[in-house]
């Protein structure tokens, strides 16, 4: 076996198994007034796998059970750097209370479960795919009840992983259908083995229903809100971003690999799950005043806009998909970090009336959260329209009118309960608004890079032409 | 570089600017200076465009340029001016430059609120250079969202209500444009989004037919077509006064403009097949806008009912696809967007002064504030069509054009909306021979003072505008005219 091509095809999990042993190993022996170097350490480590392998790749490792491509490798680097983000965010959490001594707990953790997404995203095989899963499932679970003794982390935790385990349980059944139909469980050898026979469009269901968990699409989206609002704001970042975008990419390459010649059967299957996760989740998100609980109920529409170039099931939906992710990352850990931020400094508010009156107090934060909440209602100039647009032109393009009519015509409601925060923080006044504060350093920077991306990935066109020009 | 560009460049380094002021001093400046280059640009634009035409330029449009943007969609950056365009960044200009103007003294947080004008500008200028689908989207959405903040922070009365459903309705149209934008360029092959290149391929029938309405009523929002213009009252009417002033005078003409420039242009078939609904859709909104306005006691609630019933006369003209008709609607947008502007501007001040629009409690105004009053009277005379303002030259090329389509149908259409014209004589004369004559009985009233310089300056430019076109038409309309007969003679 050729040893080298195993560091060049797989880097991007290699190069995050040695940070994450590194990271292990130093926070095992540095002294316990030195601990706060670990986010430092965490995040250069992560800041150089993400240079060295900025490259694109290709191949396939294990007799098939690994394959990368371009746009997977494309999709790697950009929850990498989001990863980043939220480790930059998650200083000013982790050095307070009794936190600070388990920090490196926090880091050793998400690098687990980035590395568990990265297999998941590159898996070639069902059993590969159902490792990376889990190896990215049970770490999260921890994340979530972190803050054990605060608020209901330790409840989010417990309702984190039942669901989780379950959806694993739904998936694993799904998978042993597919084994008994086909008798392989390898992504090339399936499509020509495929009938559509009832058992392997049931196979097909339990398959969907298991990654939909992950993904948090309606009807298995229970456990979200209550995982979002228990678990620490970090973690609730990570949550709905990166592990939701691996997840899109994982379902979008299986669908359109494995099950190519069923794709009557799944895209009427997804049709109706879009048409339903985006109606529910923006009716409910209307009704939350908590913040969290809102951005849960967000995030499960945004996820259904993210199915919609799963639903394309074309090249042009592949890029759009990794495209929309990483607008939505963007976005996303924008108004996140302004949560983190003031759930920080204000005593954990996190309620909607919480932030009346908040852009007479801290300007620049109201506005770095109305321009992502713009983003993430697709408002130009702001890359959210881009990435809204590409992704209904995609689904367009495929046939589905009518799915991307009620699609834009839920985006109205999306604006309206967006809007709402805007209002909050901009009109509604407030006798006791959140006090001025000042952010530390890590906190600017993610912030920053985050409005540069709302502001420049949609205006400036080389990113998406860069993720074009790559093979699925 | 294209000249175009600057409309959207000097926007931007405004912002910038505005970012970067310090103080009130400062801000104002980098509005008033921005605002002069663009009014000075497109004068410019306009002397430089006749001259061209003249010397014998050929083509749909001039100054074309187009950038590609993002390749794999076929989607660039194109713009190009027609007279229409033309005429309508003139229009934005004086606007943007009266609004300032207009809210000179407006507090509090006077740089954020110039820095969402500003932003609104941007999608204007741009929307009227695109000839780019996806563009023109995008600039369209940019002038949509400014209106939220603006009414929300700055406005007056039921502002979070009015805010809230203005930029929910105007979303909503934009939502079906959406739709209806993709279905063209698909239908069209999905070869190009630029409108000048759609033209000359064929859309199928049936594709237009689906998405002409779509199209219709995206921009139909904007243009307040009944029953989609409930967002318009409320909104005006809570707005601060320069953002009413650029809203019913520009905004709004967004949607008119679209509906012609996209809609009928793009999907002739469909607007020969849904021409009909949507013409008693609009001569709904010119009889009954007009005859709400009667009933209403709250300035700019008249006002915006006025704009109602000429935005919709706007619509009912294009609708009626005759040359003469169509130049009309195109002068009625100019028109309607300076006198409604002027109109809009003089409210602002009175209000402003006696912190009341209700028409029950204002009176003998000409003696207080002899310079609002005359302006106001005025505003009304060109909204009621007075020859020697521009309402009559628009109206009367509308209702002619609009007679030229001889069946009986059209007929009727024509002959209801005509009566427009005696009742909105009837709701102007009727709030002026109330607020501005007779004896002031509110005591304190007497100490208000008239206009101050700055509000001087905008009054007196509009007033120009408006008589300049009123007595000289022919120059504007020959611009138009000679721009619209090319799209005409496409559909036929």
């Amino acid at each position: 076996m050729d040893y080298i091509s195993i560091f060049t095809t797989m880097g991007q999990e290699i190069s995050l198994i040695i940070a994450f042993i590194l990271v292990f190993i130093i926070d095992l022996f540095l002294p316990e007034d030195k601990k706060h170097h670990l986010g430092t350490i965490s995040s250069i480590l992560l800041a150089i796998s993400i240079i060295i392998n900025i490259m694109p790749c290709q191949g396939e490792l294990f007799g098939g059970m690994y394959t990368t491509s371009p746009l997977a490798n494309a999709l790697k680097t950009i929850l990498s750097a989001g990863t980043l983000i939220i480790f930059l965010q998650s200083t000013d959490w982790l050095s307070k209370g009794e936190t600070a001594q388990r920090r490196g707990e926090f880091y050793v953790l998400t690098f687990s479960t980035l590395i568990g997404l990265f297999y998941m995203i590159s898996a070639g095989n069902f059993l590969m795919l159902f490792i990376g899963m889990e190896l990215a499932t049970i770490p999260v679970a921890c994340l979530v009840a972190f803050d054990k003794y605060k608020g209901h982390s330790a409840e989010a935790g417990a309702k984190f992983i039942l669901s989780a385990l379950f959806s694993s349980g739904l998936m694993l059944y799904g998978i042993s259908m597919l084994y008994g139909s086909t008798g392989t469980l390898y992504f090339n050898d399936i499509p020509s083995l495929l009938v559509a026979s009832p058992l392997e469009i049931l196979s097909l269901v339990f398959f969907f229903s298991g990654l939909a968990f992950k993904l948090s699409l309606v009807p298995f989206h229970l456990w979200t809100a209550d995982t979002y609002q228990g678990a620490p704001t970090s973690v609730t970042a990570y949550l709905s971003v990166i592990s939701k975008g691996a997840a899109a990419f994982a379902l979008m390459t299986i669908l359109m690999k494995v099950f190519a010649p069923m794709v009557e059967q799944w895209s009427l299957m997804i049709s109706i799950v879009i048409v339903v996760t985006i109606t529910v989740a923006n009716l409910f998100a209307i009704l939350q005043s908590n913040l969290k609980r809102f951005m849960a109920f967000s995030s499960i529409s945004q996820a259904g806009y993210i199915m919609l170039a799963v639903l394309a099931g074309s090249e042009q939906g592949a890029t759009s998909l990794v495209y929309y992710i990483l607008v939505y990352i963007a976005a996303n850990l924008a108004v996140f970090g302004v949560i983190n931020a003031v759930e920080q400094h204000a005593q954990g508010k996190v309620e909607r009336e919480d932030y009346n009156g908040f852009y007479s107090t801290n300007p620049k934060l109201a506005m770095v959260m109305t321009l992502a909440l713009f983003s993430l209602a697709g408002i130009p100039p702001f890359a959210g329209f881009f990435s809204k647009f590409f992704v209904f032109a995609a689904a367009f393009k495929s046939g589905f009118s009518v799915i991307v009519f009620i699609a834009l015509v839920n985006t109205i409601i999306s604006l309206y309960y967006y809007l709402l925060i805007v209002k909050a923080m901009f009109i509604t006044p407030s006798d006791a608004p959140i006090a001025t504060f000042k952010n530390s350093v890590p906190m600017r920077i993610s912030l920053l890079t985050c409005v540069a991306g709302i502001i420049l990935l949609g205006i400036v066109s080389s990113v998406y032409m860069w993720l074009d020009g790559m093979a699925l | 570089m294209n000249i175009l560009s600057l409309f959207v460049i000097v926007p931007v380094l405004m912002l910038a600017g505005l970012w970067a002021s310090r103080n009130l001093t400062q801000v104002k400046t980098t509005m008033v200076a921005g605002a002069s280059i663009l009014l000075a640009l497109s004068v410019y634009l306009t002397i430089e465009y006749i001259n061209l035409r003249e010397a014998g330029a050929q083509g749909d449009m001039l100054f074309t340029s187009s950038i590609p943007w993002f390749e794999p969609l076929n989607i660039c950056y194109s713009v190009g001016v027609d007279g229409i365009s033309v005429v309508m960044l003139l229009l934005s200009s004086v606007i943007v430059f009266t609004g300032i103007f207009a809210s000179w003294k407006l507090q509090p947080l006077t740089k954020e609120y110039f820095m969402w004008f500003t932003l609104l500008s941007t999608g204007v200028y741009g929307f009227f250079i695109s000839t780019d689908l996806f563009t023109m989207f995008m600039f369209y959405e940019v002038a949509l969202i400014p209106m939220y903040l603006l009414i929300g922070v700055w406005g007056s009365g039921k502002k979070e209500y009015a805010a809230m459903k203005l930029t929910l309705m105007l979303m909503g149209g934009s939502a079906f444009l959406l739709v209806g934008i993709l279905g063209i360029f698909y239908g069209a092959g999905g070869e190009t989004m630029n409108l000048l290149e759609i033209a000359h391929k064929s859309i199928p029938a049936e594709i237009q037919h689906i998405f002409f309405p779509l199209v219709f009523l995206g921009f139909g929002v904007l243009g307040a077509l009944f029953p989609f213009h409930t967002w318009s009252p409320d909104g005006h009417a809570s707005a601060p006064t320069a953002v009413s002033m650029l809203h019913a005078g520009v905004l709004m003409k967004l949607g008119g403009y679209g509906c012609f420039r996209v809609a009928i242009y793009l999907l002739p078939e469909g607007a020969a097949m849904w021409g009909d609904l949507f013409l008693i859709l609009t001569t709904i909104s010119v009889v009954y806008g007009a005859f709400s306005a009667v009933v209403q006691t709250d300035l700019k609630y008249i006002n915006a009912y006025s704009s109602v019933s000429h935005c919709g006369l706007v619509l009912f003209a294009i609708l009626m696809l005759t040359r003469t008709s169509c130049t009309g609607a195109i002068i009625q947008m100019l028109s309607h967007g300076l006198m409604t502007a002027l109109f809009f501007a003089l409210i602002g001040m009175i209000y402003g002064r006696t912190h009341t629009r209700d028409i029950r409690n204002l009176r003998g105004l000409m003696k207080i504030m002899p310079f609002l009053a005359v302006g106001y009277i005025i505003a009304g005379f060109a909204n009621l069509g007075l020859p020697g303002f521009s309402g009559f030259v628009a109206e009367m090329t509308i209702f002619v054009g609009s007679f030229e389509v001889n069946d009986t149908f059209h007929r009727v259409c024509t002959i209801i909306a005509t009566t427009s014209i005696v009742i909105t004589a009837v709701y102007i004369l009727r709030v002026v021979g109330k607020i501005m004559y007779g004896v002031p009985t509110n005591e304190e009233h007497l100490k208000l003072t008239d206009a101050t310089w700055d509000e001087k300056v905008a009054v007196i430019f509009l007033i120009v505008c408006v008589a300049g076109i009123g007595t000289a038409p022919w120059w504007i309309s020959d611009l138009i005219s000679n721009s619209v007969a090319p799209i005409i003679s496409s559909l036929k």
